[in-house]
């Protein structure tokens, strides 16, 4: 029965989640206010969380919650009104008052514009993710703190920050003409491949966060497409992801390590994912017409993995082709790496080893010892010595926002001590286990 | 509507020297083409013409005057401009037409609205 009333609870706890993130678009538009609105929405969710479990999940739930944010937004408007714009104040009460639920467009048309503002490229990186975080996936920021391996304090200042300067600068809540789309659309993008490469640590991260960073990402990309899906690159992301994910039911073993690319049991890949990624990809390349971008690039790099049958059969000549053209973009660091992989599959270890001297030095202190192994054909990366692996762990991941080289497979075993990832990352597909 | 200033960090110049004309007018025309939003603005003499003024202690303390404290850095605050938009992005839009914008930058601080 415990059980039962956990699942329960879970239920309603994620229909809250979900639910008053979409709701908090359209209140933080009539408001005018990020933190007010939040706050408004803080305690809707706090009293269905009280009510809910007892009297059971209303049957237009988001329709409870969003009456009840906007009562407690009056609530809090009133309890401010010492403030000096209160006249101000007074007006929003009354527009607040006087509430329809509204419609399912006008509704998408906000989560667009809160999403635009919580990207803009005003705001650092890392905040864009913590913000994304906090008022698209309704996480609290000990969550928020967990995914992104930092604190709830620095969290917590991080989004007070983000909110003063949205006021302050007065950062728009609107969605970019469709001139400046194709200018802003990379800031929402990195932001949603950021937080997927976060939650995409198993090597440090299985079951040590309550939060399934991978699931928000995927929430969030399949959103976006949603909302503009003549746009290639939303399409282009989701892509990306659902080819990385569908790999994932073969990325652990039983006793939950992680399993290489070249180990891997490809019948667990999700055939369905594969499927749909690689048909976002072809729409995507369409209405790029053919001129293809970085996720483009990587997603048909994902897609080259899964349509082989085996290790083996991996079209590597062409997965080296995909990484020249990406490096043409969009040169990083790991992209260099993975190629040097990619090349050695193509050719042989000592290709790949020569090419390897030829890549410049990481950006920002990425160190890796060099083991070839000739008996099993290819090159294997170990770590130095990490003196303390806790705090490397915990750098390695916070770090990683952007950019994980670790994350590249196929043979490469690495462990990154210290980097400060490029905004467009490497392929993502599997990881490697230092060994 | 709200405030910006734009400061223009660029090249620590002197803006009468004969050099810079070209580029002075650029910021001249600039003024022209934004009449309607620069509410102020000033373009000003190099660093190497500052002073720094410190009150030793409290209220009330001896007047310090140094010359400029700092380092010579290579960009330098050289002037500014009170904008009037809408929001950040008019502001930025109108900010990304200054010749610092290119040849330094330009920061953008919301000013604090008075009462």
């Amino acid at each position: 029965m415990v059980a039962r009333h956990d699942t329960a609870h879970d239920t309603v706890a994620e229909t809250v989640r979900v639910e008053g993130a979409r709701i908090l678009a359209t209140l933080i538009r009539a408001v005018g206010d990020v933190q007010l609105a939040e706050d408004a929405v803080q305690e809707a969710t706090l009293a269905a969380l009280g009510a809910w479990p007892v009297t059971g999940v209303p049957p237009q739930p988001r329709a409870w919650l969003a009456l009840t944010a906007r009562r407690k937004a009056i609530d809090i408007l009133r309890r401010e009104r010492a403030r000096p714009d209160k006249e101000r104040d007074g007006l929003r009460v009354i527009e607040l008052a006087d509430y329809e639920l509204p419609p399912d467009d006008v509704v998408d048309d906000d989560v667009l514009r809160l999403i635009f503002t919580c990207c803009h490229p005003a705001l650092s990186p890392a905040t864009r993710v913590a913000l994304a975080l906090r008022t698209l996936c309704g996480l609290s920021p000990a969550q928020i703190a967990g995914v992104l391996l930092t604190s709830e304090a620095a969290t917590t200042r991080r989004l007070t920050r983000a909110r003063q300067k949205i006021a302050a600068a007065h950062i728009p809540y609107r969605v970019p003409a469709e001139a400046e789309l194709a200018a802003r659309l990379p800031a929402v993008c990195g932001v949603i491949h950021s937080l997927y490469t976060a939650g995409h640590a198993p090597v440090d991260g299985r079951a040590a966060y309550d939060v399934d960073a991978c699931a928000e990402a995927l929430r969030l990309a399949e959103l976006l497409h949603d909302l503009l899906p003549e746009q290639s690159m939303p399409a282009a992301v989701l892509a990306l992801l659902l080819l990385t994910q569908a790999r994932s039911p073969a990325r652990l073993d039983a006793a939950g390590d992680v399993v290489t690319l070249d180990q891997q049991d490809r019948g667990r890949w999700d055939a369905v994912a594969i499927a749909r990624g690689i048909e976002l990809l072809n729409d995507s390349l369409r209405r790029s017409h053919g001129q293809a971008d970085a996720y483009q690039l990587q997603a048909a790099i994902a897609a080259e993995h899964a349509r082989a049958a085996s290790y083996d059969g991996t079209d590597w000549a062409e997965i080296l082709r995909l990484y020249d053209l990406l490096l043409s973009i969009a040169p990083s660091h790991a992209a260099g790496l993975a190629r040097v992989v990619a090349a050695s599959e193509a050719a042989d270890p000592a290709t790949g080893l020569a090419m390897l001297a030829e890549l410049p030095p990481s950006p920002v202190g990425t160190r890796f010892a060099l083991n070839c192994s000739p008996a099993k054909g290819r090159t294997q990366r170990q770590p130095e010595n990490s003196p303390n692996p806790s705090t490397d762990r915990r750098r390695s991941r916070s770090d990683s926002i952007g950019s994980d080289v670790e994350r590249h497979s196929s043979g490469w075993r690495c462990r990154r001590r210290r980097s400060g990832g490029p905004e467009v990352p490497g392929d993502v597909p599997s990881t490697g286990r230092t060994s | 509507m709200p405030q910006y200033l734009a400061l223009t960090y660029t090249a620590d110049v002197d803006w009468w020297a004969p050099e810079q004309a070209s580029e002075l007018a650029d910021y001249r025309q600039f003024a022209v083409d934004n009449a309607d939003c620069i509410r102020a603005s000033a373009v000003l003499h190099p660093t190497s013409t500052a002073t720094v003024v410190r009150v030793a202690g409290a209220r009330g303390g001896d007047v310090v005057i140094t010359d400029r404290p700092y380092a010579e850095t290579k960009e330098a605050l050289t002037g500014y401009y009170l904008l009037e938009a809408a929001d950040l992005e008019e502001a930025v839009a109108i900010s990304a037409q200054l010749p610092a914008a290119w040849g330094g930058a330009v920061e953008v601080r919301p000013v604090i609205a008075s009462k």
